[in-house]
């Protein structure tokens, strides 16, 4: 007779195999690594939680100790590959292949161990793409995760940062896999249950909290001039002509900036009300002035931020927060939200080409792509209308018919034409092609396609590839706003003073604003400090952003 | 460092009766210009002294674009530079010339 | 629209001016009377340094330091302030020269008054043997120029802090005004850290370091004089307000501030940190002062009153 319930009693022998190291299902932190080599089997898929915030950091360490002979080869299919630990399992072989999304602080190490050989790339993922998997051809056989707290039967509380855990948790235990989590405290009732104690297998408490680091945290006093001329040309050059409410913004010093110009140069213009709105964002502690200005009436997060769960929790009309009033957040749901619910995507990117394809990879760095891909395209499957989706749609296809028309979700890269170390924004041809070709992939890592792009903004100007009819143009566009990069300096100067006539090229002037006003006097908020002192003392910055 | 000099025949005199003024920093990413009044009305001449080596090309284009923007006739610029990029070289160049633009000595 | 600031008087834009980060020279232009600033050895004369190109480092045209007169409510003062943007506003041989000559002059004319704007690191590595000397030739001019009857008032409040030697030129000075982001102290947090271990001083604990060598703290142990929002019309308040205050200067003095100086150790040399001297000051919940804003803390301290005026 055919069994059709293997996995299932796979499973079960995996539990009973770990049971005898657990008092009901709490194990002790000593016994980690023994409880992971009686549970996973060699060439196991294992996801290990590395979130944008939250990293399972105790299993990290506990995975990378196990004998060698017993587990090796796995598959980690992983949000995140954020700590040394994560690929320190590939350079021990613990671990051989790796399915991500995201690797930022380990971009240039994993960049080496790829061309080294020492890792077998799946594929480079954007979050929403690597969940779906999760649930079709890369169901992890063991999820490693990370919780604030549970209780004896094993409900969790994950605390502000739920982030990715229902979506990994979902596709493991409902398949047949194991739950391991690591919780900082093991309580008698947990404030809220974000992940119900049946899907869960085994605790541990960890002797020290769970990492997490402040990556969503930009100090004002950071902010350059030249940033603030972009995020002025921003607001009046896209946000207001579209009138956008709904939106998401990446996380670079320049939507910093805009975020603080709201209540102060987005006020004078009298666009309250009227753009930035509804957000899909992560808690950024420089959105406070604009939230206290009355700017912003809902925010829905990926995660949560370092510092700013007491303001969360007293500011419930605009997070979301849960019945023991800290923040839910919800990645995968987020990220829907930012691919379906909103009409613009604004970010930096490290590298534009001519087409406007731009890429965060360098040919020694590989941060993955996160999910900025996912904000940053035009959802395909979107069918409810909005004025700034119309508007965009129109000014791509006047001729079309209006009913039958598609909407654009405005996609916006912005940045300053020289980053830092005075590396051009703007290059003939991407290092991810470069990389793709040297490393053999069937895809060069490509974050934003060029035709998903609407505009590009520098502190030369704003591009609008809507309005572009040709390939042609749409180079001398991207020329035109390129400054004084090799891109920007063989623009053809005819072509592009046609292209500033039509609008498609807007600078400044054409704008109203005098790159002398953009000073740092028109920042809501100078300083960390200042952004404490708009949350009334409720935002507590880590101590890495004090000057007191 | 590297040092540059760039020498442009202008249209007209630059606008102000200050003799001189001073914007900017020597810093990373950041600079400083100090415009002089000392030339004839038809000239302008920017010296640099840059901590980047190798970026020529990119500072006669920045100082062609601002000299012909701006019409500094009978100033003399000299600039120590920490590297800043082009479009901050610009914004003092031009913060220097609405300086020295306005009254006084 | 966007350009208001000319609209708006001299200390209106004085007090909506951040000192921590305005540069030396807006920091002069809006805290002496509009106008009444007059550079010596100005950027114009290209007094830079003769040994960064050494090191093919940038110079700067002024060394770092602005040097000159002005007035400060219609009487002359003296003015000296480091840029500490440029080479962390360490001092330098030039840089140093153009302040011991200030203190000169002054010792010479007698009766204005001399104010350091501090914005420094210490001694710059470049030059460091020119550097050294500076500082000893910049305590010795002051000291002289307080024995000749000048008063000379240090505010610090910038992203330098005032360390090393210009921690030590502080401590010569007849008063001291000090804003929450001024840091004030010799050694520097990555100097202790290195050389007396992690466990003795974390220098990337900021909350650390800041209750340990920052304004509010070195305003409640009586460091500093006089504590300052951070804008630039408090702090030209601060001057006024010292410069008002200080009183003679002689032996009788040094002494009664070597004995404020013993007590001060005698009565906080058991604390292992700030928050315990302040607990031992009588300050409630002391752990909230870095939280309190300026007005509070002014009151607290003011309660305190720990400095003494008949010391320094």
């Amino acid at each position: 007779m055919t069994s059709w319930q293997n996995n299932r009693a796979a499973r079960d022998a995996r539990i009973a195999a770990g049971a005898g190291l657990a008092r009901g299902k709490v194990v002790e932190a000593h016994d980690v690594t023994r409880l992971l080599e009686a549970v996973v089997r060699s060439g196991d898929r294992v996801c290990l939680e590395g979130d944008n915030q939250k990293q399972a950091d105790l299993l990290s360490r506990a995975l990378l100790a196990v004998d060698l002979s017993k587990v090796n080869d796995l598959h980690m299919v992983q949000s995140g590959v954020v700590l040394p630990e994560h690929l320190d399992l590939f350079d021990r072989g613990v671990a051989k292949r790796l399915d991500y999304a995201y690797s930022g602080p380990q971009s240039a190490r994993i960049a080496r161990m790829l061309f080294g050989g020492k890792i077998e790339l799946g594929a480079v993922h954007t979050y929403l793409e690597l969940f779906a998997r999760y649930f079709i051809d890369l169901t992890p056989h063991v999820a490693l995760i990370a919780a604030v707290s549970a209780d004896r039967e094993g409900n969790l509380y994950t605390g502000p940062n739920t982030e990715d855990t229902p979506t990994v948790v979902e596709a493991t235990a409902f398949k047949d896999g194991v739950v391991i989590a690591q919780v900082n405290e093991i309580v008698d009732t947990v404030p809220r249950v974000d992940i119900p104690a049946d899907r869960v297998h085994f605790i541990v408490k960890a002797d020290k909290p769970f990492f997490v680091e402040p990556l969503f945290t930009r100090d004002p006093a950071a902010i350059t001039e030249g940033q603030i001329l972009t995020a002025m040309l921003a607001i009046k050059g896209v946000y207001a002509p579209y009138g956008v409410q709904r939106l998401n913004h990446g996380i670079g010093f320049s939507t910093a900036a805009i975020e603080l110009l709201l209540p102060t140069f987005g006020e004078r213009l009298g666009l309250k009300g009227t753009i930035a709105s509804h957000f899909a964002l992560n808690p950024h502690p420089a959105l406070i002035p604009a939230i206290e200005s009355g700017w912003v009436r809902q925010i829905h997060s990926f995660g949560s931020e370092v510092g700013m769960d007491d303001y969360i929790r007293a500011r419930s009309d605009v997070y979301f927060t849960g019945s023991d009033g800290s923040l839910r957040s919800n990645r995968a749901f987020c990220q829907t939200a930012g691919l379906y619910a909103c009409d613009m995507f604004i970010g930096s990117t490290l590298q534009i080409d001519l087409q406007g394809n731009s890429s965060t990879v360098t040919t020694s760095r590989i941060a993955g792509f996160g999910g900025a891909p996912n904000m940053g395209a035009d959802a395909r499957g979107r069918r409810h209308p909005s004025e700034p989706w119309l508007k965009a749609g129109a000014e791509a296809d006047p001729d079309g018919s209006a009913l039958m028309r598609r909407g654009r979700k405005l996609v916006v890269q912005i940045g300053e034409t020289f980053g830092d170390k005075n590396v051009p924004l703007f290059v003939e041809k991407l290092d991810a092609i470069e990389l793709a070709e040297k490393l053999k992939l069937d895809l060069a890592p490509v974050m934003i396609y060029g035709d998903d792009v609407t505009h590009i903004i520098t502190e030369e100007g704003v591009a609008n590839l809507l309005l572009c009819r040709t390939a042609q143009e749409r180079e001398q566009a991207i020329r035109g706003v390129a400054g004084y990069t090799d891109v920007g300096r063989r623009r053809d100067h005819g072509m592009v003073s046609r292209l500033r006539e039509r609008g498609v090229i807007r600078r400044p002037e054409d704008l109203g604003i005098n790159p002398l006003d953009a000073d740092r006097s028109l920042l809501a908020a100078r300083s960390i400090k200042d952004l404490v002192r708009w949350s009334g003392g409720l935002y507590a910055p880590p101590s890495k952003f004090r000057n007191w | 460092m590297e040092d540059l000099n760039f020498q442009h025949q202008v249209r007209a005199r630059a606008g102000g009766t200050r003799q001189r003024a001073i914007v900017g920093v020597v810093a990373s990413g950041n600079l400083e210009v100090l415009v002089e009044r000392s030339l004839p009305d038809a000239e302008c001449v920017v010296d640099i002294k840059t901590a980047a080596m190798g970026f020529g090309a990119v500072w006669s284009a920045v100082i062609g674009d601002f000299v012909e923007r701006y019409s500094p006739g009978g100033l003399k610029f000299s600039i120590n530079d920490g590297g800043a990029r082009p479009d901050t070289v610009s914004l003092r160049l031009a913060q220097a010339v609405r300086l020295i633009a306005e009254a006084g000595q | 629209m966007t350009a208001p600031l000319k609209d708006i008087s001299p200390a209106e834009r004085a007090r909506s001016t951040s000192f921590y980060e305005a540069s030396a020279r807006t920091r002069l232009e809006l805290l002496l009377d509009a106008g009444s600033f007059v550079e010596f050895i100005g950027p114009e004369q290209r007094e830079a340094s003769p040994h960064l190109k050494i090191f093919d480092l940038p110079e700067q045209f002024d060394d770092g330091i602005i040097v000159g007169h002005g007035r400060l409510d219609g009487s002359p003062v003296f003015v000296a302030a480091q840029e500490g943007r440029f080479m962390g506003g360490a001092f330098g041989e030039v840089h140093g020269a153009k302040l011991t000559g200030l203190l000169r002059a002054a010792r010479q004319i007698g009766s204005i008054p001399v104010l350091i704007l501090f914005d420094t690191g210490g001694v710059r590595l470049q030059e460091a043997n020119a550097g050294e000397l500076a500082i000893a030739e910049i305590m010795r001019a002051l000291m002289e120029a307080r024995s000749a009857g000048v008063k000379v008032i240090g505010l610090i409040g910038g992203r330098s802090g005032c360390y090393g030697g210009g921690g030590l030129i502080a401590g010569c000075c007849s008063a001291l005004a000090v804003s929450e982001p001024g840091r004030i102290a010799v050694s520097g947090p990555e100097v202790i850290e290195t050389n007396r271990g992690v466990e003795e001083f974390d220098s990337r604990d900021r909350a650390l370091v800041w209750r340990t060598m920052g304004g509010k703290h070195r305003r409640l142990i009586g460091a500093a004089d006089v504590f300052a929002d951070d804008n630039v019309q408090d702090f030209r308040e601060a001057a006024l307000e010292l410069l008002g205050l200080v009183g003679p200067f002689g032996l009788d003095r040094l002494r009664a501030e070597q004995r404020r100086l013993a007590d001060r150790l005698r009565s906080f040399g058991g604390c292992g940190d700030a928050v315990d001297i302040w607990t031992a000051e009588g300050i409630a919940h002391a752990e909230a002062v870095p939280e309190l804003p300026a007005d509070q803390f002014i009151a607290l301290a003011n309660r305190i009153g720990r400095t003494s005026r008949d010391a320094r």
